[in-house]
């Protein structure tokens, strides 16, 4: 398997180098849709030119990245193409070696429960074969390494990219049971831009179950356990911003980086929900609809993780995809990374599956488009460009409840059988309410 | 929701969209047609209104006198030219000047990727000249343009005259609260291009011209003069710029509500207006008036010198003089109330022309169509490739009768698909760049070992290339995997399916009557190839729905519309010099519609060819 990995890691890396040769980069690098105001790479080298002058680069407006990632860059700036292909690279190895990981953990599982006779017997076609397994943590990494949405946003130098594989090596970690350095990536992803925060309670329920110590909350092991992480979580949290001041000799970055992520002060349009709202409403208003948007980010956690207990790796998926729908300043290249499920929906419904996919195509070509037409034509305007945001993100939305849906249904499959009677004997079928 | 995901509510739904799925399509397909027709009938259609307000209420008095004086000096400047066999810079630059402006001059000169045999033009050298008539009453921040062409020949010359006399009026005038800037260009649109690239500092064509010494603000509208004669019958206004993009419709409804003031007869497309709208006559007369519109938008030239203002952001229109046999006459003076009239009322303005529409049609001056009205017709055309994707996408997604291992089956069926889409994919695209870059590059050679000119060698490579795109190897399926399979046309229409709506849909978004054109034609072909149909037959009703056939046919419809009917031969040396037209708008001012339809359009069309030529 290692082969084909290494072929696919090598074309993807000539895709980009190409396209870092070709005189597309400077116009995709100018794309609302790839770059956002914390990941802008014209920002960085901004940030960059203020650190040198001894000017903090937080002063101006224009910078919002960590102060880790412009140190980074201080020594890396000669080699910023190959950072930001390595980033790729190691988020397309990461995932699949987790994925890989994962699917070892499924198949022992299955094969005890098969062994217990705990699954009926007429659904034995939705338990996965091993020859059916093998190609997933491939078509995993080259569904990261060849989409579109990741080549464009590793073109722009993104930093979104390097945020991607931090995440990325958080789930290694996590699906490799390594508690504390699954602490660590977590706190270095939140430390980077603050949703990751809510990938918390899905770690913690992953490790807590490999471990296998029960969710009881009465139970002194499992707080003890809940303790220790949040112990290493909060602490490592805690040296990398400690890090940051000592590194920066300030605080400014606290309100430039987090404030700046929060309070959602930049209305450049993008693919996001914020940027029309906020530059429609009353002044007086703003606090409590930044409350409601902001707090959408966060709540779907509860609900999802108490659903989702018992599949915690699925949960993770879950949270990354909502929080690239509704984060402050999305990019493609978030969704891109939001994209990757290795949970083959064996019964997801292709026909949803098709219209959405219809959908997100024909957005992502609407949206140079409807630019074109508001900004350089200046006969269309906001409305046209927010209708098709507006569009992408159902489709998104739509994909995600799809993805949830189809695995609800074959987990209950898998404990109720492939076949349902109702109680007079005719054929039932399952429906989402 | 509910739908999506409830499966009995969603197995009804497909099974009726399977099952119906071809008279849904023929019934889109009319019910499309029939709405675009329907726009033409005056109930339909809504009248125009000034949404401006600062253009609306405000009352202005047009006093221009000197429409004689006007005239003579436009006979001054035909002496000048003729002396001169060119433009009388000297002479404008004097007269200008003696009229208060300051005067600018600008030189330009581009060669032309291939002799244009339209206009009798290859290397160009030009001068522009312009005055610049200071606002007294603002800050100098923003500016209006009047424009005339100085014209080969003896085209022209009054406008020039009426643009110098009015030159001289606005002078003593104190209420201009904008520059007036005064431009007579040469060699129409590329001295246009010259000055608007010099104006903003841009260079998109790569032409030669020294900067300009002077400007004023930023500029908010702009008229184009054209008038041949000393009297006119009637005014037309021109609206169709650069893509298909129009101006801002309350130009538009400028022109006409000052034309009703004073009285003069106006049309547009050459069209008067006419009240009876219900008699059969009547409607027919806004058909054509439309059509003429669509057909104009969707060639994407600009089709008078105002074209190229609206790519930077400024209202423009052109205002030509037509003499015919009418009795009822208008004077330069008339003519001459009316710019005054409307550049008051423009001066007026606090901000840019925005209220009104940017996307509609005119079956009259006096009634549009907007967008939201005219884009079911398009959106109707659109679903049909979307019903018939989802009816692929089922036949692909339901699973073969169903044997021991058929998952299996059907993965291995679909896995030789990937190689065999992406094949034809490639080779039609690059069919599309040599269609795009050869007939430039290769004048030279044909030119050596053909008899024929240069723009004749430019237009029949591109069309070798087009008739040679049809004989490619339609078949390297066979070559990879041995044999086509079942699955594999499908999957290969439903990529092309997908691409030509996609495809469609942008090109409708930004000009919508060459998306409907194109529409009309390859929405057909997409619906009915497949590789069952008798081949002859369908491949001769392909070739006629073709982008190039479509273009042959536009061109008789278009002068059929004109009423200028022409004979066949007459056609399609039209035809040819059409082309050449396009490949030289895209070189000279960046027209989109020959890189859309050699790259895009073009590859596209193959991949259903290719799907009909499937064994």
């Amino acid at each position: 398997m290692a082969a084909p990995l290494t072929l696919l890691l090598l074309v993807a890396v000539t895709v980009r180098a190409a396209l870092y040769r070709s005189s597309l980069a400077d116009l995709i690098s100018e794309r609302v849709e790839v770059v956002s105001p914390l990941t802008a790479w014209k920002r960085v080298v901004e940030g960059l030119a203020l650190l040198d002058l001894g000017v903090s680069p937080y002063s101006g407006d224009v910078f919002h990245e960590t102060p880790l990632i412009i140190y980074l860059f201080h020594f890396l700036v000669d080699y910023a193409e190959i950072t930001f292909m390595l980033a790729d690279v190691i988020t397309a190895v990461a995932l699949y070696l987790s994925v890989k990981d994962y699917n070892k953990q499924v198949f022992r599982k299955q094969k005890y429960a098969l062994e217990a006779d705990r699954y009926p017997l007429d659904c034995l076609e939705l338990i996965r074969s091993p020859k059916e397994m093998q190609y997933i943590p491939l078509k995993v990494a080259m569904f990261y390494l060849l989409n579109p949405f990741t080549i464009l946003s590793c073109v722009a130098k993104s930093t979104c990219g390097l945020n991607n594989a931090v995440i990325a090596l958080f789930v290694l970690s996590t699906i490799k049971g390594n508690v504390l350095l699954s602490a660590i990536f977590l706190s270095l992803a939140t430390y980077q831009s603050i949703y990751p925060l809510t990938l918390c309670a899905a770690a913690l329920l992953y490790l807590l179950q490999r471990q296998y110590i029960p969710v009881n909350l009465r139970r002194f092991s499992f707080w003890w356990f809940v303790a220790q992480y949040a112990f290493m979580y909060l602490g490592s949290l805690f040296v990398i911003v400690g890090l940051s001041f000592f590194l920066l000799g300030s605080w400014d970055f606290l309100p430039s980086v987090y404030g700046f992520i929060l309070s959602v002060p930049d209305l450049t349009p993008n693919i996001g929900l914020f940027w029309y709202f906020f530059a429609e409403m009353f002044e007086h208003f703003r606090l409590f609809f930044l409350c409601v948007f902001q707090i959408n980010v966060f709540f779907y956690t509860v609900p999802l993780s108490i659903k989702l207990k018992e599949h915690p790796v699925f949960l993770i998926f879950m949270q990354l995809a909502v929080i690239s729908i509704f984060k402050s300043y999305p990019t493609v290249g978030d969704i891109a990374a939001s994209f990757i499920k290795h949970h083959k929906a064996s019964s997801a419904s292709s026909l949803n599956i098709f219209l959405v996919s219809c959908v997100l195509l024909a957005c992502s070509a609407l949206f140079p488009v409807l630019w074109h037409l508001w900004i350089y034509a200046g006969s269309a305007n906001s409305n046209f460009y927010y209708a098709i945001t507006l569009l992408f993100n159902v489709a998104q939305i739509l994909l995600v409840s799809d993805y949830f849906y189809a695995f609800l249904r074959r987990e209950h499959h898998l404990s109720h059988g492939l076949y349902l009677k109702r109680k007079d004997g005719s054929e039932a079928t399952l429906v989402l309410k | 929701m509910g739908l999506l995901s409830d499966p009995n509510r969603r197995r009804a739904l497909i099974s009726l969209l399977t099952r119906l799925n071809a008279p849904i399509c023929v019934v889109c397909y009319m019910a499309g047609v029939a709405w675009f027709m329907g726009l033409a009938f005056e109930p339909f259609t809504l009248r125009t209104y000034m949404s401006e307000n600062a253009m609306g209420s405000t009352m202005v008095e047009e006093r221009f006198p000197a429409g004689e004086r006007a005239l003579g000096t436009g006979r001054e400047f035909s002496a000048h030219k003729k002396k001169a066999g060119g433009m009388p810079v000297d002479w404008l630059v004097k007269t200008m000047q003696s009229r208060g402006l300051e005067v600018f001059t600008q030189r330009f000169s581009r060669r032309l990727p291939f002799p244009d045999e339209d206009k009798e033009r290859y290397m160009v050298k030009g001068t522009n000249v312009y005055g610049i008539l200071r606002a007294p009453r603002a800050p100098r921040t923003e500016a209006l343009v009047l424009s005339a062409p100085c014209s080969p020949g003896d085209d022209n010359n009054q406008a020039v005259g009426v643009l110098l006399g009015l030159a001289q009026y606005f002078r003593n005038q104190v209420f201009w609260a904008k520059d007036i800037i005064f431009l007579v260009n040469e060699h129409d649109l590329i001295g246009m291009q010259a000055w608007l690239e010099g104006y903003h500092h841009t260079n998109t064509t790569g032409m030669d011209w020294s900067p300009l010494q002077g400007r004023g603000g930023s500029i908010q509208a702009a008229l184009s003069l054209e008038l041949s004669s000393d009297v006119v019958t009637s005014l037309d206004l021109v609206l169709e710029g650069l893509n298909g993009q129009l101006p801002n419709l309350d130009l538009a409804n400028l022109f006409y509500a000052f034309c009703q003031k004073i009285g003069v007869l106006c049309t547009t497309q050459g069209k008067l207006q006419r009240n009876d709208w219900d008699s059969v006559s009547g409607y027919s007369h806004a058909v054509q008036t439309m059509m003429l519109m669509v057909m104009k938008q969707a060639s994407g030239r600009p089709w008078g010198d105002h074209g190229l203002f609206l790519r930077y952001h400024i209202e423009a229109a052109t205002i030509k003089g037509i003499n015919s046999f009418r009795q009822y006459k208008t004077d330069a003076t008339t003519i001459g109330r009316l710019l005054e009239g409307m550049y008051r009322k423009l001066n007026n303005l606090l901000e840019r022309l925005h209220q009104s529409y940017f996307f509609y049609l005119m079956p009259s001056l006096s009634h549009f169509v907007s967008i939201g009205y005219y884009m079911p017709a398009f959106g109707l055309l659109a679903l049909i490739l979307l019903l018939r994707a989802l009816d692929l996408w089922i036949q692909l997604a339901t699973p073969p009768p169903r044997t021991e291992d058929g998952v299996a089956d059907a993965e291995q069926m679909s896995s030789p698909g990937v190689l065999s889409v992406l094949t034809p994919l490639v080779i039609s695209h690059l069919t599309g760049v040599a269609l795009y870059t050869l007939p430039i590059h290769f004048q030279e050679i044909a030119v050596e070992h053909f008899p024929v000119s240069e723009t004749e060698a430019v237009v029949l490579t591109a069309i070798a290339v087009y008739t040679a795109g049809l004989a490619l190897p339609h078949n390297t399926h066979r070559l990879l995997t041995g044999r086509g399979t079942e699955n594999g046309w499908k999957v290969l229409k439903l990529v092309a399916v997908l691409y030509l709506a996609v495809l469609l849909g942008c090109t409708a978004l930004i000009n919508f009557s060459l998306g409907f054109i194109l529409a009309l034609t390859l929405v057909p072909v997409a619906a009915f190839v497949t590789p069952d149909v008798p081949k002859a037959l369908s491949a001769f009703i392909m070739v006629i729905l073709s982008p190039a056939c479509t273009l042959l046919f536009s061109v008789f419809l278009f002068q059929e519309l004109q009423e200028m009917p022409v004979s066949f031969l007459d056609g399609w040396m039209l035809y040819l010099s059409v082309i050449s037209q396009g490949i030289l708008d895209h070189a000279l001012y960046g027209s989109l519609v020959y890189p859309l339809v050699a790259l895009l359009v073009y590859p596209c069309w193959l991949l259903f060819w290719n799907i009909l030529f499937w064994k």
